[in-house]
């Protein structure tokens, strides 16, 4: 209880906000490659969605505020904290203090997201044994109490059931659980959904919604499905290739001035555009855009 | 086989209701003679009819007859009741070599699959170097070493048969360490110990289990062989390996001496091997129907 009134207070105290300051993620070697470029963004309590094409580096950007990038990748910044915490120096220990307990984060895909050994129950307590100093019967409280608050039916029976018992949905609201257990301040979610079919994103999307505003968290939504950032999320980054492009406020993309903004949006098959041609995307252009803008600095 | 199948079912039957009749599968089979060996050695004081160590000299190597089942050996000790208790040692030396080898061979093959780099290059060529020792004349040199005895043969036997579990293990380990739900368990700040026992180890289990029946043979006629040279249980004690060797002594006139305890050995490793593929069989979705 002692180290729930501390986290409270420590909520409190600071206004918590994560930023990154020229976020670069690198695959080092004589000649380093720039998968990430000096990306600068502030996330407070608020919705941020982080979106862009497949390859644009939004799962790296999220990885690495994790500290969990893949093997020969290596981050740098000038800055890069989380609230008073600088994360440049943390070492995997106190990562590790990190992960599950402020932030967290839901995968892609229920299905391979769950150790299908390990009962369900046993998976969602794991980070309350791991971060707290609860007592048995108290975790086991709090696991139904979430297992409840992301909307599954019976959670008693559900925590002896093994993942391959459940459905897509199911298997993400227990993903849900699992990231939420101890109240992070921020979730990352890696496109939470699109491993789903459309009625179960709604209720996920919305389920996400609800837990944040209820929690006072802040959420990084990564995703590609403009329509869906546009209702859930404030704010909007917009990458394309390692650079963050654009950045403006989520009901403001449909007058997006950006153009690789613009055409992602535009490009969306509806009603609408029944019989005509989809805009492309004009790459010359946005090469020429991005030799012109004053972001890309020289290399270091 | 007849009484398996029941009276012809009709058409409609057969559709409607698919009542599991107990199928004759390798794997039943297996678990039958296992189990039927565990109890020879559990209840052998009542099993046996005589006691195994009573010299009766004036009976020596007796053929088969109805008061001794399988005849007597050359101290006139009754031979069925031997056999029974011969399954004592060696299936306490198998167990102990298990006990001693699946957690060695999981640790060693876990860790190095987990943490990679130098320590895996390091402790594979280890585990290389281990495998590819002869397993009984290694285990021969130990038990020289350290004395005869069923710990020690156990100890001796156990020193050669860890590696094909640690490779095993570090094979499933690579297999498993970019999956997801590793991924999922580290971004919820579970690493290291916790996530190499509670989230590795559960998935690397149960081909382990399987790996232990199928060498179980083996081991059954290791040890065996290392009763037969006279390095396993000391003689009096009734064991398998060295009953051969006894029997080897007068196997022209006396068959059965040396046949009995050969075709308790058969049996035993016949029936963990049964059971190792049938329980492999089972395990793997690809031999499923």
């Amino acid at each position: 209880m002692a180290n729930d009134f501390e986290k409270n207070q420590q909520k409190t105290l600071h206004n918590d906000v994560l930023v990154a300051k020229d976020l670069t993620v690198y695959l080092p070697g004589p000649r380093p490659v720039e998968l990430v470029k000096s990306l600068s963004f502030r996330v407070g309590k608020e919705r941020v969605a982080l979106v862009g094409e497949s390859g644009s580096g939004k799962s790296l950007t999220a990885r690495a505020l994790m500290g969990l990038l893949p093997h020969p990748c290596e981050v740098r910044a000038s800055q890069l904290t989380l609230g008073d915490q600088d994360l440049l120096t943390l070492r995997e220990r106190q990562w590790n203090q990190l992960r599950g307990n402020r932030v967290s984060m839901v995968m892609q895909d229920p299905k391979h997201a769950l150790n299908p050994a390990q009962p369900i129950g046993w998976q969602v307590e794991e980070p309350l044994r791991l971060h707290t100093r609860l007592g048995r019967k108290e975790r086991q409280e709090k696991v139904l109490e979430m297992l409840n608050a992301v909307g599954l039916p019976d959670p008693q029976r559900l925590c002896k059931q093994y993942p391959h018992q459940l459905s897509g949905g199911m298997g993400q609201r227990v993903m849900l659980a699992i990231a939420l257990i101890n109240d992070p301040q921020w979730l990352i979610a890696d496109e939470p959904t699109s491993a789903l079919d459309f009625d179960m994103r709604e209720q996920v999307l919305d389920l996400i919604e609800r837990l944040v505003e209820q929690r006072n968290m802040g959420l990084i939504l990564i995703s590609h499905d403009l329509q869906q950032v546009s209702q859930f999320c404030e704010r909007v980054l917009v990458m394309y290739k390692g650079d963050l492009l654009d950045e403006l406020p989520a009901d403001q993309l449909a007058y997006a001035t950006h153009p690789y903004t613009q055409t992602l949006w535009s490009c969306r098959p509806s009603k609408l555009t029944h019989g005509e041609r989809l805009p492309v995307l004009d790459r010359a252009l946005l090469e020429s855009l991005k030799h012109a803008s004053p972001q890309q600095e020289p290399q270091p | 086989m007849t009484q398996l199948i029941p009276d012809q079912p009709t058409q409609a039957d057969a559709a409607t209701s698919w009542r599991p009749t107990a199928r004759i599968t390798t794997l039943s089979i297996g678990t039958v003679l296992v189990i039927i060996l565990i109890a020879c050695a559990l209840l052998a004081p009542l099993l046996a009819p005589f006691d195994p160590n009573i010299q009766q000299i004036q009976f020596r190597l007796l053929p088969p007859s109805a008061e001794h089942w399988l005849g007597t050996d050359g101290f006139g000790r009754d031979l069925l009741s031997r056999v029974i208790y011969g399954a004592r040692p060696t299936l306490l030396l198998v167990s102990l070599i298990l006990i001693l080898t699946i957690p060695i061979g999981l640790l060693v093959g876990i860790s190095a699959g987990y943490i990679g780099g130098w320590y895996e290059r390091v402790i594979m060529r280890v585990t290389d170097v281990v495998l590819s020792l002869p397993s009984l004349v290694i285990a021969l040199a130990l038990v020289s070493i350290l004395g005869t005895g069923l710990m020690n043969g156990a100890l001796a036997l156990a020193f050669t048969s860890w590696p094909p579990f640690a490779r095993q293990a570090r094979a499933e380990t690579l297999a498993l360490r970019r999956s997801d739900y590793l991924a999922a368990a580290r971004m919820q700040g579970i690493g290291g110990l916790r996530l190499m026992f509670g989230h590795i180890l559960p998935l690397c289990l149960p081909s382990a289990v399987v790996r232990a029946a199928l060498s179980l043979g083996g081991i059954i006629l290791a040890s065996a062989g290392l009763g037969f040279l006279g390095m396993g249980v000391q003689p009096p004690t009734a064991e398998w390996g060295s009953m051969v060797a006894e029997g080897s002594k007068v196997i022209f006139d006396q068959w059965w001496v040396a046949a009995a305890p050969g075709g308790a050995i058969l049996f035993a490793s016949l029936a963990f091997n049964l059971l190792g593929d049938g329980l492999r069989d089972k395990m793997d979705p690809r031999h499923g129907k």
